[in-house]
């Protein structure tokens, strides 16, 4: 064990001699959670709206102007031929169609309503249900004013944990994890890499280093710097966004720990099985959008099928995204996000173990 | 000339047949990366976890307990207590909680309670809600999607997913190719060969480029077989588009290796230059009608974006070759450009 404090002081003075890296730890995180929230921002606005109003009533007018008032929508055209607004829409200036039949107003009053036809471009899913929903809810309150027979039902709305649906807040917690990701992912798998093509790990393996002192002193630098790297980011989303750990801050930093652990335990595996740099930049890349896309960072992890669920269990992001998101904005406690823990220290130790025993040192 | 270039070309050929677990790995990757997520990822939301907190048991509360129960938007998840409310939701074992009011019966109150946590989630689920449960002339609409009408969110990954990939394999995995025999000092034995230099760069690209046609008739094949993407915009369209979009992805790789010196330095810079500005600005994933001004322009810039774009129009949309015309121009000429300042640096870098 006593080789081991002498292998991570040389992964340390590399690190330090290097002239990218230290300023890459230092700036990177900084700058990404300063303008990823802005990007990251798949809220639903100004959706594009046509209007074919083939009624040409009192009551359609009324209609169209719910619309136009709407903060969500922006009513692009009006018309009276449907053709015309779907050919809007077919070149990408209009997402949302709502079309008013002819007679609407009588069929209305008479009690026997005809259908509104709303039709939504759903290249965009979300964008297309949302959209659609918003045009929905204009045009009925419109037709609320007309028939307070239809507002028999009183719905209210409240939301728990992000009262304005700020969409960054959500995007946060989640941008923090591929932070450390990226950190955690590439730098180690990189670093092991050049090593083998240099020829340098060579000289490694000629001496009586041990298997196990040679793949931690190629892990514990980066828990450390993954540590480091959440700390830096939190201050910054802290100080910028004012968005702080609604949760146990322990927990993060923990659930870090952890997440770090499995991740470069997975990079170091990856460049045991690489010989070039392309190779391992390849795999590299392919688990790490799939982390990232199948983790839940985009997309709810509850809308897969049932089988895709199950796989992204073996998913380190996974646990960690649902981690930091209730952590950050619930405030649920560790013990209640239990299961995720676990997950999280299972794949952490796992990743430990096929690090160290896929370096092939011949004995 | 014919037989130096050709023998060029085979001499990077056989680098990259020699390197099978490469190989593979451009050629699998990609067709596991469609496949799954045009089977797992998708943005609907269904599946929500209701709970319901009714304090009195009336008719009408189970008859809109049964109208929940019929759809396969929600899981009911239970009758709770008051209390419990915030319990539920902070532990994710319901995402919504509908509260019905004691006098539901007459009055017809009641209140969603969503984890505002997941903001679209929230917002679909509240508007799902509203319809099943009811109230203020939501049976006047009748809802139609135009285009993916199963909203398959496949469509809107696999453009971005081709505009990564050849990016991968044609910017980076060219560059870094190129540095390495610059590391290991073969650069200077090939520069002394008969061959002008530019051939020597052109025969480094045309494995590659190759490459990534194959990649891409397999995307393709995937795409409209199995994964039922419509490519109604005409299958030739997209090839043309794709080779546009390959070249120019070769001329930015030539232009990464002409400035980088070793392969590390290659490596990050491309995912500098290239992987994030795409990850990020390229609407690959996120909208760039929504970004800040100052940040939509930089969209503007990066080609993957109207790559992208443009592949969303011909494959999904099937709108005709005039719809994509813009994207086409500002493609080419940025290709043009790239091009240009990849062989003048070139020449440069021999003379100097």
């Amino acid at each position: 064990m006593g080789s081991l404090k002498f292998l991570i002081r040389k992964e340390m003075i590399q690190f330090r001699r290097n002239k990218f890296l230290p300023r890459l730890i230092f700036a990177f995180p900084v700058v990404i959670m300063l303008v990823a929230p802005l990007i990251a921002n798949m809220d639903v606005k100004g959706v594009k709206l046509a209007v074919v109003d083939m009624d040409r009533s009192e009551l359609s007018s009324r209609i169209r102007s719910h619309l136009g008032a709407s903060d969500n929508l922006s009513l692009r055209l009006v018309t009276d031929d449907y053709h015309e607004a779907f050919c809007l829409l077919e070149a990408g200036k209009a997402d949302v169609i709502l079309s008013i039949p002819a007679g609407f107003e009588h069929s209305f009053a008479s009690g026997q309503p005809e259908k509104i036809k709303v039709d939504a471009n759903a290249v965009n899913a979300t964008r297309g249900t949302l959209g659609a929903q918003y045009a929905v809810l204009a045009a009925g309150g419109a037709l609320r004013e007309m028939n307070p027979t239809l507002q028999a039902e009183e719905m209210s709305v409240r939301y728990f944990y992000n009262e304005t649906l700020d969409y960054r807040f959500y995007m946060i917690p989640a941008f923090i994890v591929i932070l450390i990701l990226l950190v955690c992912c590439f730098i180690p798998a990189l670093n092991l890499v050049q090593e083998k093509e240099k020829g340098t790990i060579e000289q490694i393996n000629v001496t009586p280093v041990s298997k196990l002192d040679f793949t931690l002193s190629k892990l514990i630098p980066y828990w450390v710097i993954g540590l480091v790297v959440i700390s830096e980011a939190i201050l910054t989303v802290g100080l910028v966004y004012g968005l702080w750990p609604a949760g146990n801050i322990g927990g993060i930093y923990l659930a870090a720990f952890l997440f770090a652990l499995a991740m470069s335990g997975f990079a170091v595996t990856v460049a045991n099985f690489s010989d070039t740099l392309q190779q391992s930049i390849f795999v590299m890349f392919f688990f790490v959008m799939l982390f990232m896309l199948m983790g839940g960072l985009l997309t709810p992890i509850g809308s897969m099928p049932a089988w895709a669920q199950w796989v992204t269990q073996a998913f380190p992001t996974r646990h960690f995204i649902a981690i930091m998101r209730s952590l950050y904005l619930k405030g649920t406690t560790v013990a209640e996000l239990g299961i995720n823990y676990l997950g999280l220290v299972i794949l952490g130790i796992f990743f430990s173990i096929t690090a160290m025993v896929s370096y092939r040192k011949q004995e | 000339m014919q037989i130096k270039l050709s023998s060029f070309v085979r001499k990077e050929m056989l680098h990259i047949l020699r390197d099978p677990r490469t190989m593979l790995v451009v050629l699998v990757i990609p067709v596991v990366l469609i496949l799954l997520f045009g089977f797992t990822v998708s943005t609907d939301v269904n599946h929500i976890d209701v709970a319901v907190c009714a304090p009195v048991r009336s008719d009408a509360v189970r008859k809109t307990l049964e109208r929940l129960c019929r759809t396969d938007l929600f899981r009911f998840k239970g009758f709770i207590d008051v209390p419990d409310i915030d319990t539920r939701l902070r532990t994710g074992k319901a995402s919504a909680v509908v509260v019905l009011a004691d006098d539901y019966e007459t009055s017809g109150r009641y209140q969603v309670i969503l984890d505002g946590a997941d903001v679209n989630t929230a917002r679909v689920s509240e508007g799902y809600l509203r319809g099943v449960i009811g109230g203020g002339g939501q049976d006047l609409f009748v809802m139609q999607q135009v285009y993916n009408p199963e909203m398959k969110s496949a469509f809107n990954f696999i453009p971005g997913i081709l505009g990564m990939i050849f990016l991968l394999i044609c910017a980076i995995m060219t560059s870094v190719s190129i540095v390495r025999e610059k590391e290991t000092g073969t650069m200077e034995v090939l520069l002394v060969s008969p061959v002008k230099p530019a051939y020597i760069i052109v025969s480094k690209m045309i494995p590659y480029l190759l490459l990534s046609l194959v990649d891409l008739a397999i995307i393709l094949l995937l795409a409209y077989y199995v994964l039922d993407v419509p490519l109604s915009g005409g299958v030739w369209n997209i090839i043309l588009f794709s080779v546009v979009y390959l070249v120019l992805a070769l001329a930015l790789g030539m232009v990464v290796s002409n400035v980088a010196k070793s392969q590390i330095a290659a490596l990050l810079m491309s995912a500098l230059v290239m992987m994030m500005p795409v990850l990020f600005f390229s609407g690959m994933l996120f909208p760039p009608d929504n970004l800040p001004w100052a940040l939509r322009w930089i969209t503007y810039i990066i080609p993957a974006r109207w790559y992208i774009d443009a592949m969303r129009k011909l494959m999904i949309e099937g709108v005709g070759l005039r719809s994509v015309l813009l994207e086409g121009g500002i493609l080419l000429a940025e290709t043009l450009a790239l091009l240009a300042a990849a062989m003048k640096r070139f020449s440069d870098r021999l003379e100097g």
